[in-house]
Order: structure tokens, then sequence, then C-alpha cells
């Protein structure tokens, strides 16, 4: 399967039934990863990154439900495979490590067997070299006296602890894709530090590649090599991660960057008001014509009030969906 | 460490029960039903008849230990399989949710609608009276407060994290319920047991008294009581000594369910080290 990318998202939509009937959560949503890629996902509370992860796994459960498109993994259309297939491929070639390491961790299990757990259900080990794997998982997320680590319970160790603990569960199997939701919102900002130079780290090691959710645009830009933003359920830029600091292109990724506090700002500017971009995100049920985003746009003029945009490639690489783009 | 006074007094208390079942044979004075002699008829307790004697001349003491065979299999067994029907339905049923879930809330308010003991009552008379059919009897019939309770907990527990971090991981259904939720759940349901045992033995003396459990001569705690019913006054120790056995029972059930409750949560069990 070379040239083939790892996964594939083709014009996805996802519905969902808000009891009257079905409104699109996300639409139109395409992005492809390829091996030992990184690639972020960013927007804001309820635009569409969470739930987007979550069809890739194909755990999409009522009231949200695929409409249209297509998920490809390896060159498989996910929504093709059975239950049981699907059950195959989650843990074992596709992990997930989610935003909340408290609650993410069964209590009232040794965090060894937590990971042994793994072995056991997708390398079919038994249970005794799966203990001895979970030590060495547990050593390779840096965690020291694995040993004894092993026989603690969730609730013994630090939030930055479980966190490590969950990326050894979720790295155990040597998954080809590591979709990491918010990995690092509710730590320390220097734990965050270590906890993504360490998932970084890994993953580059073993050729996993990374979807990374976020509504942190610069640690997203920090991490991946591409960056693709979302609004209101669709994806309005898709950029080298560079890039998207330096020249982003659509009104609301610059709206994005230009509100990013920069240290030093003040000394070098003067007390400043920090930008924010005006108006609210519109509700789901309510999106508005044309662009989703041309209610709180500057830029905004008739067509984009009537017409959605289409994606635009760029020359310098990327994709942008704007009438007026720069 | 903290001394956990109710584990250890519970324990020791249903320890005792059991062993007291299990060494009847040497722990007895004289032959629960056979020795029965009519010139030692309502004897008081004494040196001779620790417990006293009933109107037949036998020996409480000795009944009393017999009959712990008897209550305690009632209570454990029965118990054990209404826990058994009771987290299985739930649990699946939490966890499934759709129709299964009707079916089984449909099930379990059929079940809390009658009262149990009438439908075990109908159970025994289509089986026949016998310690089988009782045990069948009461573990058909109890199910419905474990099944609510394994429902209730599946139902919040299944949108913790780590249940759907489980589903995320590719677990399958049923070791999610085994691996995720079960053992989350397994405080409430080991109360909920331990009570349950008690209401059993509880049960047991009620059947036994209308003549469907244990028949007499055979001593259980509930028939003896309902024997001692006419001499309450004449003779108290008749009632006052297999009812002291089975509030002893009873509590020492009760405490080691606290006691369980207090061990099996990890949390709990950190802050005693």
């Amino acid at each position: 399967m070379t040239g083939a990318p790892l996964i594939e998202v083709e014009d996805l939509r996802i519905d969902l039934d808000n009891g009257s009937g079905k409104v699109p959560a996300a639409e139109g949503v395409s992005f492809r990863i390829d091996r030992g890629e990184t690639f972020g996902l960013v927007g804001e509370s309820g635009c569409g990154k969470s739930i987007s992860a979550l069809a890739l796994i194909g755990l999409l459960r009522q009231p949200l439900s695929i409409g249209a498109g297509a998920i490809r993994f390896d060159g498989r259309e996910i929504q093709g495979l059975s239950a049981a297939e699907q059950r195959a491929l989650r843990g074992n070639r596709i992990a997930m490590i989610f935003q909340e390491p408290m609650t993410a961790l069964n209590p009232v299990s040794p965090v060894g067997r937590q990971i042994a757990e793994m072995f056991v259900l997708h390398k079919g080990k038994s249970w005794r070299e799966a203990n001895q794997l979970a030590v060495e998982a547990l050593a390779s997320v840096r965690v020291s006296a694995p040993e004894r680590r092993v026989k603690d319970y969730p609730h013994q160790l630090s939030g930055g602890m479980r966190q490590r603990v969950m990326i050894a569960i979720a790295l155990a199997c040597g998954p080809d894709l590591l979709i990491a939701d918010e990995p690092t919102t509710a730590l320390d900002v220097t734990v965050q530090a270590e906890i993504i130079e360490l998932m970084r780290n890994l993953c580059a090691e073993r050729g996993t590649a990374i979807l990374m959710i976020s509504h942190d645009l610069g640690l997203v830009a920090n991490v991946c090599r591409r960056v693709a933003v979302m609004y209101a359920g669709r994806i309005v830029e898709e950029r080298g991660s560079a890039d998207i600091f330096r020249a982003p292109s659509h009104p609301y990724t610059q709206g994005l960057v230009a509100s990013l506090p920069r240290l030093g700002s003040r000394a070098a500017l003067g007390r400043n008001r920090l930008k924010e971009i005006a108006g609210v995100v519109p509700a789901i049920t309510n999106f508005p014509d044309g662009c989703r985003f041309n209610p709180r746009c500057t830029q905004a003029t008739d067509i984009c009030r009537t017409v959605a945009p289409t994606a635009d490639f760029l020359e310098a690489g990327g994709l942008v969906r704007c009438h007026h783009h720069a | 460490m903290k001394l956990r006074a109710n584990l250890i007094i519970g324990g020791a208390l249903f320890a005792l029960a059991i062993v007291v079942g299990l060494l009847a044979p040497w722990l007895a004075h004289t032959d629960p039903v056979l020795d029965a002699n009519l010139m030692n008829a309502e004897e008081p307790p004494s040196w001779t008849w620790w417990f006293g004697t009933d109107g037949q001349g036998r020996d409480i003491y000795s009944r009393v230990v017999y009959g712990a065979r008897i209550s305690l299999t009632v209570g454990i067994v029965s118990q054990l399989i209404n826990s058994v029907i009771g987290v299985g339905l739930g649990l699946s049923a939490g966890y499934w949710g759709g129709w299964w879930d009707d079916v089984v809330n449909g099930l379990t308010n059929l079940m809390l609608a009658i009262p149990s003991l009438i439908f075990a009552l109908a159970i025994m008379a289509v089986l026949g009276p016998g310690l089988t059919s009782l045990l069948i009897a009461l573990g058909l019939t109890n199910w419905s407060f474990t099944c609510r309770i394994a429902r209730a907990s599946a139902l919040s527990l299944k949108s913790q994290g780590y249940v759907q971090a489980a589903t995320v991981l590719g677990y399958g259904d049923l070791r999610i319920m085994i691996t995720q939720l079960l053992p989350n759940m397994l405080g409430p349901i080991i109360v909920i047991g331990t009570l349950g045992m008690g209401s059993a033995v509880l049960s047991e003396a009620a059947l036994s008294f209308l003549g469907l459990g244990v028949r007499p001569p055979f001593p259980s705690w509930g028939s003896m009581l309902s024997e001692a019913r006419d001499q309450i006054t004449t003779a108290p120790w008749l009632s006052v000594f297999p009812g002291l056995a089975i509030f002893l029972t009873v509590l020492g059930l009760n405490l080691l369910g606290d006691g369980l409750r207090d061990i099996l949560d990890p949390q709990s069990r950190s802050r005693r080290s």
C-alpha cells in the first residue's frame, strides 16, 4: 500500500438527529493523513472536530451518524467493515488518547493490568507475557520504577503520570494512527510540554501518524506538520503549520492568529487590548447561509451571504474555503 | 492502619455461623430430631440445657446449631442465584439499552409488583416442598433490587471516560461489561447481596412456617421460631435463641458487606495504607 494515504476522509457529513429531523453537525470534511505524518485539527468547542475523530474510528452513536462521504483507512472503507473488524482496528491499529486522564483509566484496576490487557486483547499474548510487556511499555513512557508502578491504581498517580499511562496503553500495540483529542488540556503547562514531547518522540520512533485535535492553535502548530482549521462544521483552511502562522488565509484563521497573546508584546507595543473575533459561533441548527463565518467576518460581501465557498487550492500548498482569501 | 471494626465483627459473626453449621455434629449435645424426651419438656435454660428445651424435650441448643446449616445454605445459595440473575440482567440492560432494556425493566417491575414471597409460594406449589425447591423459589424471586442497582450503575458507568476509552481501544461488549463495569459496581452489589442473604433467611422461615420449606421435625431457625410462637409467654427461650441466631447472622452479614465495600473501593484502600 505504498503511496496510498493512511487515512483518507472524503466529503464526510455527520448528521445530528435532534428529534425533529437531521441537521449536519459537520459537512464537507475532507483530509488525508500519510503514514507517520502529524496532522492537526483545530477549532472551537462544537465545531465538529471531535465527532470527526469519532467517525474515524467508527464510534459515532445516536443521535450522531455518518450522513455521507467516505473514510478509508489503509485503503479500506471503515463503514464497510463489520463490527468485529472495526473492533480489531481500534486500539490495535488506530488508538486514541483523551483529554481527561483523570477519568480515562479504570479506577478499580491496576494500571499495569490495563496496559497488559491490550496485549491480551489484540496480540493474543498470555497474561504472563502481557504483564512483562506492560512493564516495558511503562518504561518506554519514562515512568520511573515501572515494575512497581504497574501495581498502582490510577488514583495513586498524578495527572501527568496518568496521561503517560494512557499513552502507553494507546501505543501498546504499535498503532498506525494515534488520535489525540485535547491530550493535555487538563494538565499543567510544564507537564503538558513533557507529555507532548514524549508523544511526539514515541510516535516518530515508531512511525505512528498523529491526528491531534485541539482548540490550542499554538500547540497543534508546534506538534503537527499540517493543520486544518474547522469552523461551524466545515474545514475552512488547511495549511502547513508554519504557513498558517506566517500567512493565514481565511479571515477566521487570521482572527485566531491575531488573537493569540504574544509574550513581550506589551513591552514592544505598549498596553494593547488582546484581539478578538466579534460575535459568537452560530448554533448548529441555525447555521447562516453561504459562508458560515460571514456574520462575524470583516470582509464579508454579498456573495458570502448566499454562496458557500468551495475549496481553493493555494499555490503554496494547502486549501482555503473563502471567496476573498488572501 | 485503622481498625476496621465492622469488617472484623461482621466477618467473625458470619464465620461463626458457618463454623457452627459445618461442625454441627460435634458441637451439638444431642441429636436435634431424635432425642426427644418428654421428661425434659420445656426446661428453661440451665447448665444441662444451655438454651432450654422445647415441648417435646428436644435440646434447643442442638437444634439451633443444626439449624445453622439449613438457614445458611438457603441464605447463601439463594442469594447467589439472585445476584447472578440480577447482575446479568441489570448490567446487560443498562449497557445495551434498547429493546433488551425494556424487556428487563418490564420483568423487574413485574417482580417488584408481585410480593416475592407470594411468587415463591407459587413456585413452591409447583415444585413441591423441600430444600431444593426452596432454594430455587427464593433464588428466582428476589433479584429485582440487585437488577435495579446493577442497571443504574451500568447506566452511569457507561458514560465514564474509562468505559468509552475501552470502547475506543477495541474492547468487545462482554469484555467491557466484565472488566470495566462489573468491578466498579461490585460495592453496592455486595451490600445488597448481604442484605438479601438476611432476608432470604427470613423468607425461609416464612415458607417453612407455611409447611412449604423445611418441614418439621428438621430444624431451621425459621421453623423453630414458627413453632415457638404459641409458647412465647410460657417458654420464651424457644423463640429467643433461634431469633438471636437469625439476628446475629443477619447483623454479621450486614457489617461484613459494609466492610467489604470499604475494601473494594481502592480509594479508601489507599487512605488506609
